[in-house]
């Protein structure tokens, strides 16, 4: 096996429910030391993928290799090199904080003695020393979230799967995840994430695929994905009344193109300031004015016409 | 040579990796015990607590009212061994009820376990290893109080342990299957209802299945409950068993059997979608 070769191939990748498609050939491939993203709205087939990634669910279709092995033969020793946060927490409330993972490391066939000092450094690591000792049930569900991270860890997995980390918390906890996921990242490890926040997939993904109805719309770094997709400016207009829909025609003429939500119009234009100077002159007022950088958000309306977050 | 050594570096490098534990089944069992070790104390407690009830109400009670005793022993010294097999029954059906739903919809933690290296069969392996503790230090409880009240008529009830084991496996096996399947906690509550409850009653342990009608006596010889009656009993009391004990052997692994294939494929179910 080269270095070159990709720690996670996928080709045409099928996923289905009966007769439900969850996961329709899609092609992935990860190399080693990236941050790669999955990123779509629910139900896009990110988290049937991470399953069959994590090898707990057996493809319908396609080829798929991790650390050059196949997931249904070889799934438990591929699965002794992973690390993996589920989206839903997996801990065992009744035991302590130190115990979930000392338990948790023995399945791996780790020493307990090993085992002990492993579960201090990553307590540490996740900054839950203090809480080392208490059980799990009362934990906040950051500190929870962290907990998992840590037990994804215990193995010093090649490879860590992280589906929809942050979801359900707050936004200081979310940054705390952020910041021990960046620099796990610093540390070389291969992270695979899903999301549906388009923030934390610009913070954390080198790489990233935006997949819809289970299909993979585009591919790229978050810039380029931006670049390509999306205009430099963004501005976004509130009309007053019931409807935005008779500003839309009007505004036409002044961007490259022109999205119309529920409650606002967005403006996609080189530049956000001049463009704003441009609808005065026409002699519209909205309410409301914000002028912003594109995101992923954006790439991700422009590919889909809908809005990640329903 | 050069192909042996390669192959040995080989192993070497595989070693050093982290790879799934020796004995997966081990670890798993291990973690059921780092949790029973907060809730031992009052399962230890009933576990003493219930044969020494059996001896005073039985014994001094139900007891004085038989007089002539059953097959030529006191009611006491006859009850023992039954009551020994359905105490081994309700602990492993107890073990394997919510412990299993609850790994699977609460807390699920099986979810967890199959993340790591584990497979369908250690993840069950452990699980159900913990059931036979439970199963045998209650079983193990059991006799020493009812010994040392004096109950048990012949050494030979030590033989009580095993068949206590082996028909924890025989219940815990397929209800792990039931389970599994349960949809709601509900139905767990049936299955005491409707099959511990008549089984305790009906399968030999208060009174000879021979004191049925013919029909339900062959219901009684279908549950494995009363084999394991019969097979304890004869152990306490130091007599031959009614049937043969191969027979009743061969029958209760038989469920085991049964019961571990249909919990595999229930688990399997649920934990590879």
């Amino acid at each position: 096996m080269t270095t070159a070769q990709p720690l996670i191939q996928a080709r045409g990748l099928v996923k289905r429910f009966g007769g439900f498609t969850a996961v329709d050939a899609i092609d992935v491939a990860v190399r080693a030391g990236e941050a790669f993203g999955f990123l779509g709205p629910n139900g896009a087939g990110k988290s049937s993928t991470m399953r069959m990634i994590g090898c707990v669910s057996p493809p319908s279709g396609g080829e798929l290799r991790i650390l050059g092995m196949d997931p249904v033969r070889d799934g438990p020793e591929i699965r002794a090199r992973l690390g993996v946060c589920p989206q839903l927490d997996t801990l065992d409330p009744e035991l302590t904080v130190r115990e979930n993972l000392i338990t948790y490391a023995r399945y791996f066939g780790i020493a307990r003695r090993v085992a002990r000092l492993r579960a201090a450094e990553l307590l540490d690591f996740v900054q839950l020393s203090e809480r080392a000792d208490s059980k799990v049930e009362p934990l906040s569900g950051g500190m929870k979230r962290r907990l998992t991270i840590a037990r994804a860890l215990v193995n010093e997995p090649e490879i860590v799967l992280l589906d929809e980390p942050t979801t359900g918390l707050d936004p200081q906890a979310r940054h705390l995840v952020w910041e021990r996921l960046f620099q796990l990242k610093q540390q070389g490890v291969t992270l695979v994430l899903t999301t549906h926040y388009m923030d934390e997939a610009e913070q954390l993904c080198d790489r990233l695929v935006v997949m819809d109805g289970g299909r993979i719309v585009a591919e790229g770094s978050p810039r380029v994905l931006i670049e390509q997709h999306s205009t430099r400016e963004v501005v976004e207009l509130r009309f007053a009344g019931e409807s935005q829909e008779p500003f839309a025609s009007k505004l036409e003429q002044l961007g490259e193109r022109v999205e119309v939500l529920p409650d606002r119009i967005l403006l996609y234009v080189p530049d956000g300031d001049a463009a704003v100077a441009e609808v005065t002159a026409l002699g519209l007022h909205p309410i409301n004015v914000l002028v912003r950088r594109s995101g992923l958000e954006d790439v991700f309306l422009h590919l889909t016409g809908r809005t990640l977050i329903d | 040579m050069d192909g042996e050594r390669s192959g040995m570096t080989q192993l070497a490098a595989k070693r050093a990796r982290p790879g799934p534990a020796r004995v997966p089944a081990l670890a798993v069992l291990q973690y059921h015990l780092v949790g029973y070790r907060r809730t031992w104390r009052g399962g230890a407690l009933s576990s003493f607590l219930l044969p020494t009830l059996t001896v005073l109400g039985f014994g001094v009670g139900v007891g004085a009212l038989i007089d002539q005793g059953v097959e030529g022993v006191s009611y006491l010294e006859w009850i023992v061994g039954g009551l020994l097999a359905s105490t081994a029954l309700q602990v492993a059906i107890a073990e394997s009820t919510w412990p299993v739903y609850s790994s699977l919809q609460w807390t699920k933690i099986y979810f967890a376990q199959f993340a790591a290296p584990l497979r369908v069969a250690d993840i069950m392996a452990g699980q159900l290893a913990f059931v036979l503790f439970r199963v045998l230090t209650s079983a193990a409880a059991y006799l020493l109080v009812t010994g040392v009240l004096g109950a048990l008529r012949s050494p030979w009830a030590v033989l009580a342990l095993p068949v206590a084991a082996l028909l924890g496996l025989a219940v815990a096996a397929p209800t792990f299957a039931y389970a599994a399947t349960a949809s709601s906690d509900s139905w767990l509550a049936l299955l005491f209802r409707f099959a511990v409850i008549p089984m305790t009653l009906f399968a030999g342990v208060f009174f000879p299945v021979e004191s049925l009608p013919v029909g339900l006596r062959w219901l009684a010889y279908a549950t494995p409950l009363w084999h394991a009656v019969d097979l304890s009993r004869a152990a306490t009391l130091g007599t031959a068993p009614v049937w043969s004990v191969t027979g009743h052997l061969l029958y209760l692994a038989a469920w085991a059997v049964g019961g571990w294939l249909l919990a595999h494929r229930a688990l399997r179910r649920r934990l590879v979608v």
